[in-house]
């Protein structure tokens, strides 16, 4: 979004998302939400859910576009492009997209992520039309002004020090992703490396957007008080009219990485870190890659292994052994490419990371030996229905939940059987995934360590790289 | 992957209720400051339970759950001196055992319950949040009634959130925002308790024991400092017994230490912080009229036209959008119960930090002068007003948002009158208090990094802070 960019930091919603995407069917009695899907017939795929508790509407434009399907060379055009779309139309002044949502009493903003980038706008019922009147403008008749480009591309530069250089925590992340992926896309920041964002154009940017940006690359989804019949007049008098692109390919070609063979390991030594922590990912499947069944056992062990003061990793390495004052882990499945789980500790004082490294590696060994307990099992099971039932209290909540899955080519039936799926699932099914994808040949491991000695570099400074090979 | 950042504070439970309590009470006041009008779809009615507790309810049984919240009157500004961050700690504590439970087995409880409880603290209250499914609520409250009224405060619990506490505090004395945030206040209000960090320092932490927890709890929770808003799958009777049975045991009256009215310091200053960032941060703020002082809602608007509405606003679109000096520059108005206060902030790398704060210099200064225009004068009530109904869309934003109209001392018709009163804001009224208000003499930043060409100037009337300038 303009205030928010989904780097992969943001998979964390994400997870918590599918987490909750539990059978609306099941509970229909209970909390009145369901989807209803349907086509436009240029291609653009629409989806409502109805929730007529206050009048308002929460309005999702997500384009199956993210920073993985950027050029080599050109990382953070995405999220660049996504900045640009706010700036003007034939229609549209420069600036005036947000202020005239906001004249209408609607907020408004936009998120890119690897596999989906998406706009949204929260507005009273009424405002629906026009919302879909600008959003289908702006998918087709974007005007770009080159120094209105160039000093969007200084905010995101200032975006990225916020949000990463400023913070060795994310540098450590950056660095680990970058690890671990050897040649599948989303080892590269979704907000872009500096020197690459640096050098971004508007070409780049129109490029960019007359490729991916159409209705038949393109989802709707509006939830709140508004009915599918309603939804569909606007959306065929809206985005109807819009011409689909031949050009775009359905299928989304992804590099995949080799066969992994060796465990990367990383240390940032920084004088900014306030503790000693590590962190450890794996790469796993996704519910996009898995074997049916699979990417729910993950969900499961992982809400076992490490959400929570409840969990396996808490409890040993934080209660029991106290060598962290905190400690968890969690799965995300979400991805087009592939999933991974993520591990964290920040070691207790004077204990060295080596240490609480061995006591992870001990309970994950454990759980892939010995499984989980059926109440673990229960517990973890009751807690995904708990969370969907509350999660419909939110529209805005819903419409993400639905955006994510079908952004990378699931449908409502998957989102609506997941909680079934879910139920299924046995404490071996936990057991063999635990044994299967806590591989240390699919993994990096990162050591944050404070450092008073070294100095942090200001990346305003530094020269323009020579070559894209920065970290590898 | 995840950022690390974003996994330290969303799974370590004490980095996220403090990042939580942080949110809340900024959302909290901007969001209670006014309220509007699905007054239509609203029907809040206030009870008095058969043991004398007023609460406020909104019943909404379409989706089988409910959410309280509720606020005890004291937060950290009742911390006594030497224990500052008790306030905090005890946050932190509610679910680590109550009653016979001890922290493990009350947490697999409520887990097994899907029961969601939190607390965060402000500088004025210790708010606390309960959700439970309707099929799980009479023992869902049974366990919220333990730990409201008999936490145990265990001492391996007490150990235990004390490491993770001291954890975050070494976290934050290394992230510029954070420490901007706190040496700003421990500037504009020296020898006052709002001076001081609601976190406490880490020598403070260390001193916290059972004992303060017990005491800080025995002098806070009590009936005649509680408030407490319901909304959701329950009736005006269920609700009765259920506040009884949950508060009904508390102490009739709180023991809190009197806090004295007070102001930030005027004649301004700026403080300038070393730290190896490639961005500063700076925090920049001044004194504001009182929640009921006449004037407030005029400088609400005011506010939300210098520097409130995101991409509307002026400092936005001078700062951001027209020059791309940073990603994010906003200000907000605090009404705290003892002052109140108009604080911002905006991030800059280095060596544009002196050019950003001399643009929201003049922006101040242009509209204390000469006040909005009417343009933007109606550009901001349509906002304000069109947008009222979505801060009511879920449960758990109308529970925030009544409590917050309770504890300022409004009953329920503001919500019907909110709207009324920003569109009687003329534009007479607007500049008037757009003068009174924005005194550019009076503004004190505090800035952390390294801002080139941007010295500490202290002005003669001015106490050094509490906390020590120059750390980091």
């Amino acid at each position: 979004m303009r205030l928010m960019t989904l780097t992969r930091l943001s998979l964390l919603t994400i997870l918590a998302l599918l987490m909750l995407a539990v059978n609306p069917q099941a509970n229909a009695t209970d909390t009145g939400v369901r989807a209803s899907e349907f086509k436009l017939s240029n291609g653009m795929d629409v989806v409502v859910i109805p929730d007529h508790r206050a009048p308002v509407v929460t309005h999702m434009v997500w384009y199956r576009v993210g920073a993985a399907d950027e050029k080599r060379g050109s990382s953070g055009i995405a999220h660049f492009l996504e900045h640009l779309m706010f700036k003007s139309t034939d229609k549209i002044p420069v600036g005036e997209f947000s202020k005239i949502v906001g004249r209408l009493g609607g907020q408004d903003n936009a998120f890119t992520g690897q596999d989906a980038t998406a706009y949204f706008q929260r507005v009273a019922k009424d405002r629906l039309g026009t919302m879909m009147e600008m959003e289908a403008d702006r998918m087709v008749n974007l005007r770009l002004d080159e120094k209105e480009v160039l000093t969007e591309r200084d905010v995101i530069l200032e975006e990225r020090r916020s949000r990463i250089d400023n913070n060795p925590a994310a540098l450590l992340n950056e660095q680990m992703n970058a690890a671990l992926y050897l040649n599948d896309p989303y080892g590269v920041p979704v907000i872009g490396w500096y020197h690459e964002m640096q050098k971004l154009s508007r070409q780049d940017a129109l490029t960019f957007y007359k490729h991916y940006y159409a209705p038949n690359n393109a989802i709707l989804i509006v939830s709140g008080d508004v009915t599918a019949d309603e939804v569909k007049k606007l959306a065929e008098a809206t985005y109807g009219k819009i011409p689909a692109n031949p050009d775009i390919s359905p299928v989304r070609h992804r590099p995949t990485d080799p066969p992994a063979i060796a465990p990367r390991r990383l240390e940032l030594k920084d004088p900014r870190a306030g503790n000693f922590s590590l962190q450890r990912y794996y790469i796993v499947p996704s519910y996009v890659t898995a074997k049916p069944g699979e990417a729910e056992a993950l969900d499961l062990l992982m809400k076992i292994a490490g959400s929570g003061s409840t969990s396996r990793l808490y409890k040993k390495l934080v209660v029991a052994s106290k060598l962290a004052s905190s400690a968890g882990g969690d799965y995300s499945g979400s991805g087009l490419d592939g999933g991974d789980i993520s591990l964290y500790a920040v070691a207790a004082d004077g204990v060295p990371l080596p240490k609480v490294e061995a006591a992870i590696d001990e309970v994950l060994a454990d759980i892939a030996k010995n499984g989980v307990t059926d109440a673990e099992l229960a517990r973890a099971k009751s807690s995904f229905l708990a969370d969907y039932i509350y999660e419909s209290d939110n529209q805005a909540t819903l419409a993400r939940r639905y955006g994510w899955s079908l952004a990378v080519g699931r449908t409502v039936a998957d989102v609506e059987s997941w909680p079934d799926a879910i139920s299924k699932v046995t404490a071996d099914d936990v057991k063999k995934v635990a044994a299967q994808y806590f591989d240390l040949r699919l993994s990096v491991t990162g050591y944050l360590v404070p450092d008073q000695t070294g100095v942090a570099q200001s990346e305003e400074d530094l020269p323009p790289p020579s070559s894209d090979s920065v970290l590898r | 992957m995840h950022s690390f950042f974003c996994r330290i504070a969303a799974a370590s439970k004490v980095a996220s209720r403090s990042a939580l309590a942080v949110t809340v009470a900024a959302l909290s006041l901007i969001l209670t400051i006014s309220t509007s009008n699905p007054a239509a779809a609203m029907n809040i009615q206030k009870i008095k339970t058969p043991g004398g507790i007023e609460a406020w309810l909104v019943e909404e049984h379409s989706v089988p759950m409910m959410a309280l919240r509720y606020a005890f009157d004291g937060g950290s500004s009742q911390d006594p001196v030497g224990k500052e961050g008790v306030a905090n700690f005890l946050t932190a504590m509610m679910d680590e055992g109550a009653g016979d439970l001890k922290s493990e087995d009350y947490q697999e409880r409520m887990e097994e319950l899907a029961m969601r409880m939190q607390y965060e603290d402000s500088k004025d209250a210790i708010y606390g949040s309960f959700e439970t499914l309707s099929v799980n609520r009479d023992k869902a409250v049974e366990l919220l009634k333990l730990s409201v009224q008999s936490p145990r405060f265990d001492t391996d619990a007490v150990v235990r959130i004390r490491q993770q506490l001291l954890a975050n505090l070494a976290y934050a004395d290394k992230d510029p925002d954070k420490v901007a945030q706190r040496e700003w206040y421990a500037q504009a209000f020296a020898g006052h308790p709002y001076a001081r960090s609601s976190n406490g320092t880490m020598t403070t932490v260390s001193s916290i024991t059972h004992d303060d927890l017990a005491a800080y709890h025995k002098r806070t929770f009590a009936r005649d400092n509680l408030k407490i808003v319901a909304v959701g799958d329950i009736t005006p009777a269920e609700l009765g017994k259920l506040v009884d049975d949950v508060f009904g045991g508390l102490p009739a009256k709180a023991d809190l230490i009197p806090v004295t009215k007070t102001q930030p310091l005027t004649g301004g200053g700026q403080q300038v912080i070393e730290m190896g960032v490639p961005q500063s941060v700076a925090v920049f703020g001044l004194g504001a009229m009182p929640r009921k002082d006449p004037d407030f809602l005029t400088a609400f608007v005011v506010n939300h036209i210098l520097g409130g509405g995101g991409f509307s606003a002026k400092l936005m679109e001078e700062v951001r959008e027209k020059r791309g000096l940073a990603y994010s520059v906003y200000t907000y108005l605090q009404p705290y119960q003892h002052t109140s206060i108009m604080l911002g902030s905006v991030a800059t790398k280095n060596s544009a930090m002196a050019e950003s704060l001399d643009i929201i210099r003049k922006e101040l200064k242009k509209m204390a002068d000469e006040g909005p225009t009417a343009d933007d004068l109606a550009a901001a009530k349509s906002y304000l007003t069109g947008s009222y109904a979505l801060r009511f869309d879920t449960d758990l934003k109308i529970a925030a948002q009544l409590l917050g109209l309770m504890q300022e001392g409004f009953g329920p018709e503001y919500v019907e009158n909110r709207n009324k009163l920003i569109d009687a804001v003329t534009l007479e009224d607007a500049k008037r208090v757009a003068a009174r208000l924005l005194k550019p003499d009076n503004l004190i930043v505090t800035i952390v990094g390294k801002p080139l060409g941007l010295k500490s100037a202290r002005p003669a009337t001015v106490q050094p802070a509490m906390a020590v300038p120059g750390r980091g």
